[in-house]
């Protein structure tokens, strides 16, 4: 093997004359403003939520005084915050579960070409794509008290009378569930493209031998395609849980919470306590109520994907 | 004076260390070939090299300049990534041009040696084209261009063979050592294929596990290998090895033929039972076992043109035989010995 | 014979379910149009049929629209505070969703997903403290209130959209340049943003239909008129006292919403493309 003499060691450049290339430089300098701004503006804000919850701050007395957790013992005796949170999770879980059924459903029908489908596409997201407070708006003329076309088509068909004419926004069942009509109506488009997305990643191969294995459609759904999207669907679930658990746009605009708080949802709530009234205090400490939610929903599903990691 | 030298590279991934320590020279000029299976180490030692990654501990020295702390730009070399990675929004003269640029080379000069470069591979009918309407063959030596417009101290090649279906691969083969040979750019070249490396290292540098196994010109490798692994690496069908007490005795199939092709006497003789054969056209493989060895396969290569059909009769014993001089040892460990 | 039945009863049952759908998510929105072009008298007639013209159609709640209410106002609102957000956030979620995607190891992931978490924190729990910070920067009724906190949401998401994408570009490219003479910046600003043209393009689009779609932030912060951007507008604006201007609300909503479900249906197989790539991983 060949002896190279030792070569005349040179002067090695200063340390920071190629400071910026180096990676973690680099890397970390371009990540700043992103953490900056989440930092800033979502972390300080929340910990200031934490903090009103627990002080005695109002708009009108913003004083820093400490009350430790009275404000949520003031809260859970007050009957209208218990049906608020009951109402919140009957709200999330049914029109979670209608959007989760027609979207599925929908996904299925989508999911081989036949003409007209772009087309069937298109209009099937526009419940998901326009803005929830516009579609909102056009349900509660929908369901206006006189003017409603429902009761219109209903009367029409000789199903009711005039006279029995449900007042949808009015009666406090009813109203209810208008909002989770509503809701579910909105997200099912959204189940429909997380299912459609989900169901094209499964690879032919393993469709093609569970039917060379004998295996019928209905069992071919339910046992070999569902299981394989079962993480992409979870985070679908996720962000359609936490959407609708803290949603105030639906209620404020078609019954603001009425009637008489029947529809009164967590978000609401806080907006009505903390903003509307002032009392800050409280109306964070309603808000917070939807953190041990939110948490166990986002650490369960998160480890539900990872068990699930073929 | 050496064109790189690397003093006892190492590097680690967290607990994974994939370079143990390599020390190697490769003087100005030498087409020197780093050949291993995947995931040797080689590829990481290669990028270690250009400056894509940085080593854990050790010296690198390009150029009799230590580049340790240095980017890419800075030390004077130049890359062919196994899928070229051309710029695939520039055409094929600002491809070329590119690392020029990024110099601030005055745009005279630019002109002028990506003229040079371009007439070099072949290519000046391509310049106003974009990499997505060249052929694969054509990519290459775009990459090759932009690769030498710089005029680096070392070429590095990681695998730019390894896409190309066989056919083309010769020919891609003869181009770039051609090539090499009349520019004479120092160049490491990567590669898990022995016949590529065979047929195109000035000398091979065999790699396994981040460590160097051995050094030396194609000959050196074939004929003298250091240890059991470089010995069964290189050369297809691999040399077969006896194994006694621990210790190996190895020999090429190419050497291991019936007894009567041999007029010499220093010989050593084997009973061999043959199992199936294989006709390949320009050769026979056979396939059987030695009397006293019956867990090893062992292969024979022949020149089917000289050999009796009956000498090699399955199911029966013949004689086979090793000229003494093409046999070799290896001790336990592996590394080569001289007879015991 | 029974096979041809059997065909033909699937067939209908699979169009009849089809056209079920398409008649529930799109009738509200052709009550919309409807209720948008008929007259006064027509719509507030209990005896009339409400699914079509019995008086002949009228732009006048258009008309009235553009020229009685702040509509125009609105929109142009929201297209300044779109635009803000959007340049604000291209600047900040780029550059970190490439850093993400190239940091590897670990603390990149996790750094990652956290950021992506931040997108799921809901703008009910933050309106409060958010509404006594934007009343400190003395920006409490006006939309660049608005122009400061939807980052907080926007950033995230492009972040990940972004990660998604940059992760599915190759490597050899950016090292390419990188051995070629770039630096590290260069090789960003030269290579991997002009490849990524379509990626950027479609961050942008989102990033404006999710400003559009905003309403929490903005009910909370922005309670004048002139200074609403377009959904606010709509959906609070048009009332007299008790009286609901129906007609006007819908035609406002129909313009509102119409560049929203455009956009979305251009942009609907990249958006698909990066959750998968994202989440199936």
């Amino acid at each position: 093997m060949v002896d190279i003499a030792e070569p005349v060691a040179t002067r090695q450049p200063s340390r920071f004359r190629f400071i910026l290339d180096r990676r973690e430089v680099l890397g970390g300098l371009f990540v700043a403003p992103a953490i900056l701004y989440v930092l800033l503006l979502v972390g300080a804000p929340f910990l200031l939520a934490v903090y009103y919850s627990i002080s005695a701050y109002t708009i009108y007395d913003p004083s820093w005084r400490f009350v430790g957790l009275s404000n949520f013992r003031q809260i859970i005796q007050n009957p209208v915050f218990l049906g608020t949170l009951g109402n919140t999770f009957l709200f999330t879980f049914a029109s979670q579960l209608l959007g989760l059924i027609l979207g599925k459903f929908g996904a299925l029908l989508l999911l081989r070409p036949f003409p007209g489908r772009k087309i069937v596409r298109a209009v099937i997201i526009l419940p998901w794509a326009v803005p929830i407070a516009l579609a909102s708006v056009a349900w509660e003329w929908m369901f206006d008290s006189l003017y409603s076309v429902i009761n219109w088509t209903m009367i029409a068909l000789g199903i009711i009378d005039r006279s029995e004419a449900p007042n949808w926004l009015g009666n406090p069942h009813l109203a209810m569930l208008c909002v989770i009509v509503v809701n579910a109506w909105r997200f099912f488009p959204f189940a429909i493209v997380v299912f459609l997305a989900g169901i094209t990643s499964v690879p032919q191969d393993v469709i093609d031998a569970a039917t060379v294995d004998g295996a019928g459609f209905w069992r071919r759904n339910y046992q070999i395609i569902l299981p394989m999207i079962m993480p992409i669907v979870a985070v679908g679930l996720i962000f359609g849980i936490v959407f609708t658990f803290t949603d105030l746009s639906i209620v404020y605009l078609l019954t603001n919470g009425g009637p008489i708080n029947a529809t009164s949802v967590l978000g609401f709530q806080g907006f009505q306590v903390g903003i509307v009234s002032g009392d800050v205090s409280h109306g964070a400490a309603i808000s917070l109520f939807m953190l041990p939610v939110l948490f166990f929903v986002v650490i369960g599903m998160l480890r539900f994907i990872r068990r699930r990691e073929i | 004076m050496a064109a790189v030298l690397t003093r006892d590279i190492v590097k680690t991934f967290g607990t994974m260390t994939a370079v143990n320590g390599i020390t190697l020279t490769v003087p100005d000029g030498e087409f020197m070939v780093l050949l291993g299976p995947s995931g040797c180490g080689k590829t990481t030692f290669l990028r270690i090299i250009c400056g894509l990654e940085q080593q854990t501990s050790g010296d690198l020295i390009i150029d009799g300049n230590i580049v340790n702390e240095m980017p890419p730009r800075a030390r004077g070399v130049a890359m062919m990534f196994q899928s070229y990675g051309l710029y695939p929004h520039y055409t094929v003269r600002n491809n070329i041009a590119f690392p020029l640029r990024t110099q601030r080379v005055s745009r005279a000069e630019i002109e002028r040696k990506v003229e040079w470069s371009s007439r070099l591979l072949g290519i000046e009918h391509l310049l106003a084209r974009r990499p997505r309407q060249l052929s694969g063959g054509e990519r290459q030596r775009v990459a090759l261009a932009r690769a030498l417009v710089r005029e680096p101290t070392a070429l590095l090649l990681d695998e730019p063979l390894s896409n190309l279906d066989a056919k083309l691969r010769a020919s891609a083969r003869q181009e770039i050592k051609q090539f090499q040979q009349r520019v004479g750019t120092t160049t490491i070249y990567v590669t898990h294929d022995q016949v590529e490396a065979m047929g195109m290292g000035d000398r091979i540098a065999v790699i396994d596990h981040g460590q160097i196994r051995q050094v030396g010109t194609p000959a050196e490798i074939y004929d003298d290998p250091a240890d059991r692994f470089v010995a069964t690496f290189v050369g297809a069908p691999p040399m077969n090895l006896l194994a006694r007490n621990g210790a190996f005795l190895g020999f090429r199939p190419e050497n291991f033929v019936p007894r009567d092709m041999i007029d010499d006497g220093a010989v050593t003789e084997f009973s061999f039972r043959v199992d199936r054969s294989e006709y390949l056209g320009s050769e026979r493989i056979v396939y059987g076992v030695i009397d006293g060895f019956d867990a090893q396969v062992i292969t024979a290569k022949l020149p089917p043109a000289h050999v009796a059909e009956d000498s090699i009769r399955p199911g029966e014993w013949h004689s086979f035989a090793v000229r003494n001089s093409a046999l070799r040892y290896f001790d336990q460990v592996g590394k080569r010995a001289t007879r015991h | 014979m029974l096979r041809v039945i059997t065909n033909s009863l699937r067939e209908v049952s699979f169009y009849g379910a089809v056209a079920l759908f398409v008649v529930l998510t799109a009738f509200p929105f052709y009550w919309m149009l409807i209720t948008s072009l008929k007259s006064n008298p027509d719509l507030y007639n209990v005896t009339n049929i409400p699914f079509w013209f019995n008086e002949a159609p009228t732009l006048e709640h258009y008309r009235y629209l553009f020229e009685q209410t702040l509509f125009t106002r609105w929109l142009l609102n929201s297209l300044i505070v779109g635009l803000c957000v959007v340049a604000i956030t291209l600047a900040a979620a780029l550059p970190a969703g490439y850093s993400l995607a190239r940091m590897t190891g670990r603390s990149g992931e996790a750094l990652g997903i956290g950021i992506f978490l931040t997108y799921l924190v809901p703008p009910t729990l933050l309106f409060l403290p958010l509404s006594r910070i934007v009343a400190t920067l003395g920006l409490q009724n006006s939309m660049w209130s608005l122009v400061v906190v939807y980052p907080t949401f926007t950033i995230p998401f492009c972040t990940w959209l972004l990660m998604g994408f940059f992760k599915a570009m190759p490597v050899e490219i950016e090292e390419a340049a990188i051995v070629d003479g770039c630096s590290l910046f260069g090789a960003f600003v030269r290579m991997v943003i002009p490849l990524s043209l379509p990626a950027i393009l479609t961050a942008i689009i989102f990033t404006f239909t999710l400003t559009l779609q905003e309403f929490v932030y903005a009910l909370t912060f922005i309670s004048s008129s002139a200074q609403k951007p377009i959904t606010l507008g709509v959906a609070t604006d048009l009332v007299r006292g008790d009286i609901f201007f129906w007609g006007e609300i819908m035609a406002g909503a129909l313009i509102a919403s119409i560049p929203v479900a455009i956009a979305y249906n251009l942009f609907l197989d990249r958006f698909i493309s990066g959750i998968t790539g994202g989440a199936v991983k």
